[in-house]
């Protein structure tokens, strides 16, 4: 065990870094009750004014329910495509297999202007129309990652032996992926595709470029800094969606933690 | 089925069901427009949008080669409309972008000042590629707390006095400033027009810029930034629009700002309707609806700007006492030729030669001068 | 087989239903249940964006005319001349790929002790309380948080308050890319903490207790046990962060000063203000050679499986 110094200074580093972590969280929190339209410390006055405009400001509930079916999407693809080329690539070898893991990897390891720039010269030569598709399909490409990294790891965890006996026993491929292989993995999956959520519902510089006119969320949100008039309205959207997100994360924490195998990252 | 599997199966669901929701239904149509920061706001925009039943959706640029970017993406079919300055709207009416329009059809025309009814930057060979719609100069802006004197000149960004303190746009055109001041300040050169420039010409227009540089604390790129330094103290002058002046007096920020005495380069904007639009109809209530008195007299108040409509001053007195003179509506001529409109740099300069720096070159430096 | 015994046997079986025989057909050939699980992901990515990722440096070779912005399909070097005449490229370069690397080391020096203390010195609940706090911020808007450093970072902002509170002289920081550096290491932190925290936790405890029964003292057992097991989890982190900072365009125009120009930045407006979608091709080569460059070493490493 780590002597007692070693974790008391460990315990302090955690707290410091948690700190340091929540402070600008914090203060965009506290600015959605800020008084002046404009940012400066410190506060101008607190009012709840800003509230209710900015819920039920109109743009911002269209860019709202547009980032989240674009968000669903992407990680619904994400999951199936990811969990198929996991499967592929941890159960046989063949020449080329890391070719596969680099193809995958290409997506997060390049600067999504890259992605964008790409992606919008490929749609406006084929004359695809901006929007919703077109937002899915470049959210998609890093998202497949996510999933696929998380189930690679877990299958590598999951003892081969379990199949085999299940087949032992006198199930088919398909109920022995019902019944052994995907309960565990489903933690996997689920953690998988929460980050892939995430990445897709925050995303802006992929997005700049596939979404055409239509405004997602941080589109949006990019739109109310540059103008700079309604700025506690993003503050309050912010906040509120903090709010509502923290039961989904610690929830799908709860669910994978007690997974009884191993643990996902 | 375990719990794992029933979250996972909720997530599903909840992810199908979403692309049936969230579909609002619109009445008129809904105009997709790119707009400066402050041209489309919710005073004008929303009795727009009631009357008419057509939706408004406004796209923020913050200079005019976004703007041409932004209507030339995914094949020129995105956007409805643009509130293009004379540096875009040439690039847009021979890049085949935008659409003539019939000025016939807007009841307010008939009382534009006569030098916005045909203006050469949106009027070709008597098509009408757009309508007049409001100008005003680039500011200089200034913290009167802390920069005292009171500035007169532009000299007060080019010199050491307010080192890392100063901001200037984040835009190629701004070389045109420069070269502005030069033209008053050092004739010798020859510069007759801050947007031609000749080779030598533009290398000292180029050496001013790169003197001024360590001053710079940031260049703008967002009319937000600029209101952001000016109220957190990390700039005390530099080169504006009136619109971040009023935002910052609305704040309560101690600026004010003024045209110096070399004059100013400025914008003269034009609504311009694209090419590729399925909302011809909402387009031309948008048209009618921004060139209404009251409308101009709004957005010239709240922005800071000129409007093209000559009946619009009693309702901009209305809104903000003294209003019409302070931004001469009613005086435009000598006002309106002092300043150097945007306008697109071309190796065509009319001099015979084609030797001018054309735009590209402009955007090649601006990118190494930031560097 | 089963049916040879049970003929045998005499017993009567019933043919196998569709769904066990394809089962079973797709068992006795792996390749062709490889082949149907790979075809999906592996055509999807090929077909839409490796395909357009050619495309886009396909065009680097080419200009466009600027006035319409039309792609002129003339093949030339001029682009790639242009980036190594011009010295203010590689100044962009160079500033670029030192601030990913001054961001990584960063975030890997906050984030091992954070990670070590979540792995193998908190209690299981406080793991599972700390893995929520490092997850969630992840879900308040990137832009948000980037535009809350600039009130902390601003001449008359919280961090200057908070210095002058102290009697401590105030920090001039804002715009630039000192700035830049603080808000890059703060937004990608809790991508360097949790494959650092995967990796840690898999080291098993018998290993450390191997090493103490050894001999070996608590930071001998750091140095030779348990960092190298911990690297490529630091390294899966470090292509995170590296890549991320490397393309960003977004923090440099919130938070970066007068000189803070990103590859990223000047690609943006090659691309957005230029239209010249060559010339930003051509520059964002760059980017792609180093974190091609990157990935190899990483690999090397066994990042790859720790990802």
């Amino acid at each position: 065990m780590e002597s007692r110094a070693t974790r008391i200074g460990l315990r302090v580093w955690a707290a410091l870094v948690l700190a340091f972590l929540y402070i600008p969280i914090v203060v965009i929190c506290l600015y959605a009750f800020n008084k002046s339209n404009v940012q400066s410390w410190p506060i101008a006055g607190l009012t709840t004014k800003w509230f209710s405009p900015a819920l039920h400001n109109g743009d911002m509930q269209q860019a709202l329910f547009l980032s989240l079916k674009a968000a669903a999407l992407a990680t619904l693809i994400a999951l199936l495509l990811g969990s198929a080329a996991s499967f592929g690539v941890h159960r046989f070898r063949f020449f080329g297999r890391e070719a596969i893991s680099f193809l995958l990897v290409l997506p997060i390891a390049l600067p999504g202007i890259i992605t964008g720039m790409a992606l919008n010269s490929y749609f406006t030569f084929w004359k695809f129309n901006f929007g919703l598709w077109t937002i899915v399909i470049g959210h998609a490409t890093f998202c497949v990652v996510v999933v696929y990294n998380n189930v690679v790891a877990r299958l590598r965890r999951v003892p081969g032996s379990l199949t085999e006996a299940s087949m032992d026993l006198g199930a088919d491929g398909f109920q022995t992926f019902r019944h052994v292989t995907f309960p565990s993995i489903s933690t996997a999956l689920v953690s998988g595709g929460l980050l892939a959520f995430a990445l897709s519902f925050d995303e802006v510089i992929v997005t700049t470029f596939t979404a055409g006119a239509n405004n997602t969320l941080p589109i949006w949100i990019f739109g109310q800094i540059r103008l700079g008039q309604q700025l506690p309205q993003v503050n309050v959207v912010v906040f509120m969606i903090l709010a509502v997100t923290i039961i989904p994360v610690a929830l799908a924490q709860r669910l994978t933690s007690e997974s009884g195998i191993l643990r996902t990252e | 089925m375990t719990k794992s599997s029933w979250a996972l199966a909720l997530v599903v669901a909840v992810g199908l069901a979403f692309p049936a929701a969230g579909v609002s239904a619109q009445r008129g149509g809904t105009l997709n427009m790119i707009a400066w920061e402050g041209y489309t706001q919710p005073q004008w925009v929303k009795p727009f949008e009631k009357n008419t039943g057509c939706t408004v959706h406004a796209k923020y640029a913050g200079s005019s080669d976004e703007m041409v970017t932004l209507m030339r993406s995914g094949g020129g079919n995105q956007y409805d409309m643009v509130s293009a300055s004379g540096d875009a709207s040439l690039r847009l009416i021979y890049g085949k972008d935008v659409q003539a329009i019939d000025p016939n059809k807007i009841p307010d025309y008939k009382n534009f000042g006569p030098a916005f009814k045909a203006p050469p930057n949106n009027t070709i060979g008597g098509k009408h590629y757009g309508l007049s719609l409001q100008w005003g100069p680039n500011t200089l802006l200034y913290n009167t707390k802390l920069v005292k004197p009171a500035p007169t000149s532009w000299a007060a960004i080019y010199s050491p006095k307010y080192k890392g303190k100063v901001t200037v746009p984040d835009n190629p055109i701004q070389i045109a400033d420069a070269a502005l001041y030069l033209m008053k300040t050092q004739p010798s050169l020859g510069i007759k027009d801050p947007y031609e420039l000749n080779s030598s010409q533009f290398t000292a227009t180029i050496n001013l810029l790169k003197k001024q540089k360590p001053l710079i604390k940031k260049y703008w790129a967002l009319a937000s930034d600029e209101i952001d330094l000016f109220k957190n103290g990390d700039a005390v002058i530099g080169a504006s629009w009136p619109y971040q002046t009023n935002t910052l007096i609305a704040a309560k920020a101690p600026v004010k700002d003024l045209v110096p005495k070399e004059g100013a380069t400025g914008w003269l904007d034009t609504w311009m309707v694209s090419a590729h639009t399925k909302n011809l109809d909402c387009a031309y209530k948008w048209l009618s609806w921004i060139s209404t008195p009251k409308v101009q007299a709004e957005q010239a108040v709240y922005f800071g700007e000129t409007p093209v409509n000559s009946k619009a001053c009693p309702f901009m007195n209305k809104l903000a006492k003294g209003s019409c003179a302070t931004y001469h509506a009613n005086a435009p001529l000598k006002y309106f030729k002092q300043i150097h409109f945007w306008k697109t740099p071309i190796a065509n300069c009319g001099n015979g030669k084609n030797d001018c720096m054309d735009y590209t070159k402009w955007q090649q430096a601006w990118t190494q001068l930031k560097g | 087989m089963a049916a040879g015994l049970d003929a045998a046997e005499g017993v009567k079986r019933d043919r196998p239903g569709a769904r066990r025989r394809l089962g079973g057909a797709l068992w006795r050939r792996p390749w062709l249940k490889g082949l149907s699980l790979l075809s999906p992901p592996v055509l999807a990515f090929t077909l839409v964006y490796v395909a357009a990722l050619v495309a886009l440096f396909i065009s680097a070779f080419w200009t466009v005319n600027p006035f319409t912005s039309e792609l002129i399909h003339h093949w030339t070097l001029d682009n790639f001349r242009t980036l190594w005449d011009e010295p203010a490229y590689r100044t962009v370069a160079i500033r670029t790929i030192s601030i990913a690397a001054a961001v990584t080391i960063t975030d890997a020096l906050i984030a091992f002790p954070f990670a070590y203390y979540m792995a193998r010195v908190a209690s299981r609940r406080t793991r599972g309380f700390l893995f929520v706090l490092v997850l969630l911020p992840l879900w308040a808007s990137y832009l948000a948080r980037v535009y809350a450093w600039r009130l902390i970072l601003n001449s008359d902002g919280l961090l200057n308050w908070s210095l002058h509170k102290l009697g401590l002289p105030p920090a001039n920081i804002a715009y630039s890319n000192t700035a830049m550096w603080i808000v890059f290491s703060y937004i990608w932190l809790p991508f360097m903490i949790l494959p650092v925290y995967a990796a840690l936790e898999r080291i098993p405890h018998s290993y450390i207790e191997a090493s103490r029964d050894l001999g070996a003292r608590g930071g001998r057992t750091l140095r030779t046990v348990i960092l190298p097991l911990a690297l490529p989890g630091v390294v899966a982190g470090s292509i995170f962060t590296f890549s991320l900072t490397l393309g960003d365009y977004i923090t440099p125009v919130l938070i970066g000063g007068a000189s803070s120009q990103f590859i990223g930045n000047v690609v943006y407006d090659s691309v957005n203000q230029s239209s010249n979608l060559p010339f930003g091709a051509a520059f964002a080569v760059v980017p792609v050679v180093v974190m091609g460059a990157y990935l190899m070493i990483a690999r090397r490493l066994g990042a790859f499986e720790a990802l």
